[in-house]
């Protein structure tokens, strides 16, 4: 109690309370500032910030669909998803990251690439996010860091679903394969579909239909924290799994027609002629299509895109031959259709040809010719001087239009991505592409399937079922049936019929059967022992061109300039249920190699029996 | 609550429990205020320690402590703070400067002085030394002080916020040295001297900012323009916007807060409380923990208007207008209209030291309040 002080100073009671009032004063102002700062904040900026609190909150998280399976026609698995091993860890549980490191590299004998990846991906994440370390570990891995895990906390072995196709090589160009997404994929894709996939159809069926194998990626609505962990699930929508395709390729047929290409590079292709519905589609050499899932190491690749085997090459889809002989059949179908050619009308063949006022010498296979030949044996026989001088007949438009009906020089169609559509010339095509005109020469070699003539072997077939079909015109599809997804599948092409005459048909088939079943056909090799009358047709495609005069003596030609084998086919032939269409690359002479290929084929899908 | 029919007439409209609770130095509503205060502000924290009962249990012990504390002071005669006023300030300073000089030996900020059994700040001393020894000086200078009074009260003042700052601890040297200006300012300084300070304050500003620290500096920056680094140095800052504005007028319900609840909110149970009951309890929370603020400082503006002496007086009205300038550069600071300072919400935030010092303080008023004695007429 200091009354002394209030004695000698007695206004300061009163100065005390002026500046108490004052303050008092200051003190409302601050506290009208600060309600009116709420006031702006919480009823003016309410929308705002509310909205601003809610993105903060919520994270979208996908959920990737299940990669839909790929089954043969006999519910064989082509391409299938199966769990892989990876080691992953977690960095904020792990107290000392390098040490880790080094202990694990040791342990599972990791390379430093796979630790400088590691590292990478690291900087990229966030620290409670789990880091694959290494994909794919094998048994012996997964085994040495079960037994010392307890040991390594923050590791862990994650199970992520991984495709692969068992049958490797055997399926590679028929299926396809998927790969990482690419920045090229990116720019064509939706990424909100493809959130939380990682894989891509790249190529074959897996391309073609891709969306119906991938499916609908569903996504979960999560509530986060600040630092992005997510503490709880606020709605969830579940993913469509991608479908289960079913395609019409036999997979023993597939192997049949590998094995029986023995060591010659090549393609066969098998239909059921009806449908269009593809048994084999087989490209030789292959690749093991499964690295390309994990990302292929670069000098393997490399390695696969020298080999001089080019196994990468999808023949079958892109590789374009010279038919040889093989267009024969449908040439006398022009010629009885569209030209004046009667089928019983007898040419001479003395082995060679010459167009008027040229000396230049067009030869026949056979050496001293097949003397009088009518269509049918000129088919059987394939005498190359009555096709000369039939498409010399028709003239090269007729010819190309009406080749043009079977498919030639067109794309067939089928759903496999990256086929080429060949070339059967006409004298526009050549204005186009030349700055001479056609000339006569060139309808005569035209005749016998070389030339300009390139057909691909999906192609090939493709003409061979419409002419087993006599005239149903089918498009290849390897697609057989769709199980669950959420798309639908494509609808089939409409058919369309060719109208050429019965008779003419019969001419034709009955020649082919020829070819196989009598004693002068070019393929009687392959007659022995069938249960059925196979109807087929022997191609011999050069490569090299022989000078004029010169002889060309298989024996003496390296490899590459070899003659490719080819041969078409189709059986039962009264009734067919495959056609088939066979290159064996420089495989010399059709009957001889490529003719026993589409018999073991079909001989396998017909019997069912081992070639 | 009137109970007290035998004794009454005794004494004119004081019941049996009021003239208790005065006997024990209790002011009832001040007392009231705090523990109203205290409770809202445990119901505050469990939302905002993301319901942890150990936050909640150690708070509540703190509390209770504290508030011993409070009335232990409140026992004591005003005339004992005012002898040991400028004792405590000198052993207050000698701690600071014993802090700073086992901190240059640790190497970086050291506020904490540890006695083995408890660690304490010592700046926590001279956010009551201050204020007292202002009090206790100026009290006995002629009103208004002379320009020489005032300069040595400055150097009261200037001497521990000095120290603190170079701790460095901004926010507590801002408060120390609002206590005393406050304290200055009631005991009637000239308006001319205080235009003169307040001027040469400005015009050290730019001295002061050469010897801030750069987080200080950033945090000054960060402040005029917060939106320029939203994911780093503002982000304090527009966080707090965030779960103020959405919690709108009702706000989002206790424990809904997702901003606070979800961690989005920084030092949400420490600094930025504030922001947790704007977002869950909405501009009527807000209006709510401001009231019971407002009671509790209307209450002790009337205790220093009614203190008998100049030291009780301008020692109650310095604190008094010293905890107003806590809550005020707390909430101004949540809300955005003051920089950001590391200041607790008093009462409610989470932590120790700074709460014992508060109602220490209040064990002061309280003591001012109980003390008096019955003036004649």
């Amino acid at each position: 109690m200091n009354i002394r002080a209030a004695r000698r100073f007695p206004n300061d009671v009163r100065v005390f309370q002026s500046r108490i009032a004052f303050s008092v004063v200051l003190l409302l102002l601050a506290v009208a500032a600060l309600v009116a700062r709420l006031v702006y904040l919480q009823i003016v900026g309410h929308e705002h910030y509310a909205t601003l609190s809610q993105d903060n909150r919520v994270k979208i998280a996908p959920l990737p669909p299940t990669r839909g399976v790929i089954f043969d026609r006999n519910g064989e698995v082509l391409a299938d998803n199966v769990p892989s091993y990876s080691l992953e860890l977690v960095p904020e549980r792990i107290d000392d990251l390098d040490a880790t490191l080094a202990e694990l590299q040791t342990l599972l004998g990791l390379s430093d690439e796979d630790v400088r990846r590691f590292r990478k991906l690291r900087s990229q994440h966030k620290s409670f996010e789990s880091i694959p370390l290494k994909m794919r570990l094998d048994e012996e891995q997964i085994a040495r860091f079960a037994v010392k895990q307890p040991f390594f906390p923050g590791v862990q072995i994650a199970v992520r679903m991984i495709r692969t196709y068992p049958y490797a090589e055997l399926t590679a160009h028929a299926v396809g394969y998927v790969s990482r997404i690419s920045e090229a994929d990116l720019k064509t894709l939706d990424p909100s579909l493809y959130s939380g996939t990682y894989h891509i159809g790249k190529s074959g069926i897996e391309k073609t239909y891709e969306t119906l194998l991938h499916g609908r990626t569903g996504h979960q609505e999560l509530e986060t924290n600040v630092q992005g962990r997510s503490i709880g699930v606020l709605n969830t929508v579940p993913p469509i799994p991608g479908a289960d395709l079913r395609l019409s390729l036999d997979i023993t047929l597939q192997r049949a027609a590998v094995d029986a290409l023995g060591d010659y590079n090549g393609a066969v292709v098998a239909m059921e002629p009806a449908t269009g519905r593809v048994l084999a589609f087989v490209s030789k050499p292959s690749f093991d299509p499964n690295p390309f899932v994990y990302g292929i190491p670069k000098a393997d690749y490399d390695r696969l895109q020298a080999s001089p085997d080019r196994p990468l090459y999808n023949r079958a889809l892109r590789g374009v031959y010279p038919p040889g002989s093989t267009v024969k059949p449908f040439e006398g179908l022009a010629g009885l259709e569209v030209g004046d050619l009667a089928a019983d009308r007898k040419v001479s063949c003395p082995g060679y040809f010459q167009l008027p006022n040229s000396s230049h010498q067009y030869r026949d296979w056979r050496k001293g010719g097949h003397g009088a030949v009518d269509l049918k044996s000129a088919i059987t026989q394939s005498c190359d001087v009555y096709f000369y001088k039939l498409a010399l007949s028709l003239g090269i438009d007729k010819l190309s239009e009406f080749m043009g009906r079977f498919g030639f020089g067109t794309r067939t169609g089928i759903d496999i991505p990256g086929e080429l559509p060949g070339v059967y010339p006409s004298k526009e095509w050549k204005k186009k592409r030349s700055k001479y005109p056609w000339f006569p020469g060139e309808t005569v070699i035209t005749g016998i399937g070389q030339g300009y003539v390139g057909v691909t072997p999906v192609q090939l077939a493709r003409a061979t079922a419409i002419l087993a079909n006599r005239g149903r015109v089918v498009t290849p599809r390897l697609l057989d049936g769709v199980q669950g997804g959420a798309g639908a599948a494509p609808e089939e092409r409409r058919r369309e019929e060719l109208a050429i005459a019965p008779e003419h048909w019969d001419t034709v088939i009955q020649a082919m059967i020829d070819v196989v079943h009598s004693p002068r056909g070019t393929a009687k090799s392959i007659a022995g022992g069938l249960a059925y009358h196979i109807a087929g047709k022997t191609g011999t495609a050069q490569v090299f061109s022989v000078a004029q005069g010169q002889k060309y003596r298989e024996s003496e030609v390296s490899k590459e300039m070899r003659d490719h084998a080819l041969f078409i086919a189709f059986a039962p032939a009264e009734q067919p249920r495959i056609a088939v269409a066979v290159i064996a690359e420089h495989g010399g002479h059709g009957g001889s190699v490529a003719a026993p290929v589409a018999r073991a084929v079909m001989e396998r899908y017909l019997s069912g029996s081992a070639p | 609550m009137r109970y007290d029919p035998g004794l009454a007439g005794f004494s004119a409209g004081e019941t049996r429990f009021e003239r208790i609770m005065k006997r024990i130095h209790i002011d009832i509503p001040l007392f009231a205020g705090l523990v109203t205060l205290s409770g809202v502000a445990l119901v505050i924290l469990y939302s905002a320690s993301a319901q942890s009962f150990d936050v909640l249990l150690r708070q509540g012990i703190r509390l209770l402590l504290a508030m011993a504390v409070m009335l232990a002071i409140a026992q004591i005669h005003p005339r004992h703070f005012r002898f040991y006023s400028p004792l405590l300030w000198g052993v207050g300073v000698l701690l600071l400067a014993a802090v700073l000089v086992m901190g240059e030996i640790g190497k970086g900020a050291q506020r904490w002085l540890d006695l083995g059994v408890v660690r304490f700040q010592p700046s926590e001393i001279l956010k009551l030394a201050v204020p007292m020894t202002v009090a206790w000086y100026l009290s006995e200078c002629p009103v208004p002080p002379a320009f020489r009074h005032v300069a040595v009260a400055g150097v009261f003042i200037a001497i521990p916020v000095g120290l603190i700052a170079k701790q460095p601890d901004l926010g507590t040297a801002i408060l120390v040295g609002a206590a005393g200006a406050v304290a200055v300012f009631l005991a009637g300084i000239r308006w001319l001297y205080l235009l003169v300070l307040g001027g040469a304050g400005a015009g050290l500003l730019p001295v002061v900012w050469h010897f801030l620290h750069d987080y200080q500096r950033d945090r000054v920056l960060m402040f005029l323009n917060p939106e320029a680094d939203a994911l780093g140095r503002g982000y304090h800052i527009i966080q707090s916007k965030i779960a103020i504005g959405s919690g709108g007028f009702y706000g989002k319900g206790w424990l809904q807060g997702s901003q606070a609840q979800l961690e989005f909110l920084p030092e949400k149970s420490t600094d930025f409380i504030f922001a947790v009951v704007a977002e869950e309890f909405g501009l009527l929370g807000c209006l709510g923990l401001l009231a019971i603020y407002l009671f509790i400082i209307g209450r002790c503006i009337h205790i220093s208007l009614q203190a008998q002496d100049a030291y009780t007086r301008l020692l109650s009205g310095a604190l008094t207008l010293t905890f107003f300038v806590y809550v005020f550069v707390n909430t101004g600071m949540v809300v955005g209209i003051l920089p950001v300072v590391g200041v607790p919400l008093p009462l409610v935030s989470y932590g120790g030291t700074s709460m014992v010092t508060l109602l220490a303080g209040f064990g002061i008023l309280m003591s001012v309040q109980t003390h008096r004695k019955l003036l004649p007429g």
